[in-house]
């Protein structure tokens, strides 16, 4: 059982209320690295001091907030009502079992039982504003002990490995967040590397602005899990990625092209370790690479991922190869990453 | 100076992949250049230096131009492919594309079986003339670009990727021609522009001018049914008041309609309801700049035969050196 892989996606950190997650990571990774602070966005900043061959200064960054929910409003009758943190599709929630709060109270979000509906609401789907969150209180008094406005909610679900493959709750990003402890607990690079665990990336890549903004790296390495799609299709079109195919490797999304120096250095580095990759369908999605490369004067930047199937449900699926695969190649690029890779003339 | 456009215009050069094109502008700046640099996202940046009495002037023209990128390669080794800017799906059809090794492809699309409609971009593929995937010599990922020659009809100047190549020449003329300034002038050939204005922002953030001057193409109201827009190709140079990302400084508006009345250079004002330049990146990066826009009216914007006016190109080319070669009082 990897135990890193099941504290990080068993524990909460709903974008903009992280601090559980923070202190967890805190923790793993306080006795491998130099010095840490947390910043004003809640951003988690360590730097591991190199061994003084390169006097490049290199950010690696995984966020650490997932998508959840968050309590608007507690009805009358002790049911409540929440929003949204994240993308979401709403087929995905009814019926599922959430932690609400700093308690960890359990609910449930409620959904008409299939033997009440009519025709006309099988064939629609329930927005979210229509949900509530049911917690077993009987009316608002009740429940206005337990839940406050402003509370997050966020899945319930337990770690487990099922053969190569693991499941479990926000492998976007503990994934990612697990490899890059995994190298912050490596031995030292050539050049100081520092580690961001960002905030918010789920409602807009927030944190990582501010991250590197701060930093103001030579260059940046982001660790993301990556929505797979590769379910059996008679179409030939792309699988997107491939649960089992290796680490992602990014070229283009819907809000940046990714540097493509660092990208040949990456697909190099794989090839010349025997390490499998998939090149992610270019197009659609976003990563902090986004926000970190525009910052100031601009910031190489790429982007390394596991596939994971189901994002943005209760369950994801992860190939624990793939996992391995990612730290293995991250590795091998930050310790080959010279400043001739990213020297412009 | 067809032959430097045509150099410019036919070259790949797809936003995030302007390799090429820094290639070819370089040394046709490198001799009036006081120092030719290169910054992490692929900026090109020219600076001349001024005597120390006026502005840091920033002037922004983008390499790239919009594109396509292969996202897969069918098992007949055909590819489908996703958009780099903004690419329609209309007169895509029988279009041949370059690769950035100068390999050629071209376009069709999925069987029309409903002639009123149009295929999106995902029902299009390119074919390279690869038989399988596994003989497909193009990867997933792989950046292309449309090749399309540079056609000039008596005055009116056609080609892909007028937008914003016609900008470098532009800078470029100016460039050669400035003798003598006040201002520390600095000459960004800009990256990743149809994408969302990235290169110019992280220029921008690095160089902090006084004022900045985008220089690119704009759309013109003077064609058949066009959307009401008072720019006609041949009017002369477009001094932009507003497009819906940035509202130029009225300052500048006021002085660069004041230069070009001085020289007699032919103008007009520019009110762009959809689009915008470089020039927004530069108003709001750091602690904000005085941000315009030369803008070179443009007929058939993003398609692969973008055309200028010759009299436009030049009468833009003298408003830019008229208003470097002189004081900036906002």
């Amino acid at each position: 059982m990897n135990e890193l892989l099941k504290n990080l996606t068993e524990a909460v950190g709903v974008s903009g209320d992280e601090k559980e997650i923070r202190r967890l990571i805190r923790d793993l990774i306080a006795d491998h690295v130099d010095e840490w602070h947390v910043d004003a966005l809640g951003n988690l900043i360590a730097i591991k001091k190199g061994t003084g061959v390169s006097d490049l200064r290199v950010l690696v960054d995984a966020h650490m907030d997932e998508v959840g929910l968050m309590i608007t409003d507690i009805g009358s009758d002790g049911m409540l009502k929440f929003a949204a943190v994240g993308g979401f599709d709403p087929r995905s929630l009814l019926g599922k079992v959430v932690q609400v709060g700093p308690k960890k109270l359990t609910g449930v979000i409620g959904a008409k039982p299939i033997h009440l509906l009519d025709a006309g609401e099988r064939g629609s789907v329930v927005q979210i504003d229509a949900m509530r969150i049911d917690i077993g209180a009987k009316n608002k008094e009740v429940a206005n002990g337990k839940v406050k406005i402003g509370d997050r909610a966020a899945f319930v679900t337990e770690y487990e490995e099922l053969g190569p493959t693991a499941i479990g709750k926000a492998f976007d990003n503990r994934a990612g967040c697990a490899a890059l402890v995994e190298l912050l607990r490596a031995k030292p690079y050539p050049f100081d590397l520092i580690a961001s665990f960002t905030v918010q990336e789920e409602v807009g890549l927030r944190g990582a602005e501010v991250a590197a903004y701060g930093v103001q790296p030579d260059a940046a390495l982001v660790l993301e899990c990556t929505p797979a799609y590769d379910l059996p299709n008679e179409n030939d079109v792309s699988p997107n990625v491939a649960l089992g195919k290796g680490p992602s490797i990014y070229v283009m999304d819907r809000v940046t092209i990714q540097d493509p120096r660092l990208v040949a250095h990456i697909t190099r580095t794989a090839v010349a370790h025997d390490i499998p990759f998939q090149i992610r369908q270019p197009g659609g999605g976003g990563t902090n690479t986004a926000t970190i490369q525009r910052t100031g004067a601009g910031i190489p930047a790429a982007t390394i991922a596991v596939p994971g199937r189901y994002a943005h449900t209760p369950a994801l699926m992860i190939n624990l190869d793939d996992y391995a695969n990612v730290v293995k190649l991250a590795e091998a690029v930050l310790r080959g990453l010279t400043a001739d890779v990213v020297k412009r003339n | 100076m067809n032959d430097l456009i045509q150099k410019l215009v036919e070259a790949y050069g797809p936003s995030g992949f302007e390799d090429g094109m820094r290639a070819l502008i370089r040394p046709e700046v490198e001799p009036y250049a006081d120092d030719v640099s290169v910054d992490a996202l692929g900026n090109l940046i020219v600076h001349k230096q001024g005597d120390g009495s006026g502005l840091k002037v920033m002037i922004a023209a983008h390499m790239d131009e919009i594109g396509l990128m292969v996202t897969h390669i069918t098992k007949e080794g055909f590819l489908r492919f996703t958009n780099i800017g903004g690419v329609r799906p209309h007169g895509l059809w029988g279009s041949r594309v370059q690769f950035a090794d100068g390999r050629i492809g071209l376009i069709s699309s999925d069987r029309i079986t409903d002639r009123s409609k149009i295929h999106g971009l995902d029902k299009h593929f390119i074919d390279v003339g690869a038989t399988s995937a596994e003989d497909c010599p193009v990867e997933v990922g792989a950046a292309v670009g449309f090749a399309r020659p540079f056609h000039a009809n008596g005055k009116f100047l056609t080609a892909k990727s007028m937008d914003d190549r016609i900008g470098c020449v532009i800078a470029i003329e100016a460039l050669k021609r400035l003798q003598n300034t006040p201002h520390d002038v600095y000459f960004v050939f800009s990256v990743q522009e149809e994408v969302g204005v990235r290169g110019a922002l992280t220029a921008a953030n690095a160089l902090d001018p006084d004022v900045g001057l985008a220089l690119d193409v704009t759309l013109t109201g003077d064609v058949p049914e066009a959307h009401p827009m008072s720019v006609s190709l041949g009017k002369g140079a477009a001094i932009k008041v507003k497009d819906s990302g940035m509202i130029a400084h009225a300052g500048l508006v006021k002085l660069m309609r004041q230069r070009a009345e001085e020289a007699g250079i032919t103008h007009q004002l520019e009110v762009l309801d959809g689009g915008s330049t470089d020039a927004r990146s530069i108003q709001i990066a750091n602690g904000g700049a005085a941000a315009g826009c030369i803008s070179i009216p443009c007929r058939y914007v993003h398609s692969q035969s973008e055309t200028v006016h010759a009299d436009d190109v030049e009468a833009s080319i003298q408003l830019l050196v008229e208003i470097l070669a002189n004081p900036i009082e906002l």
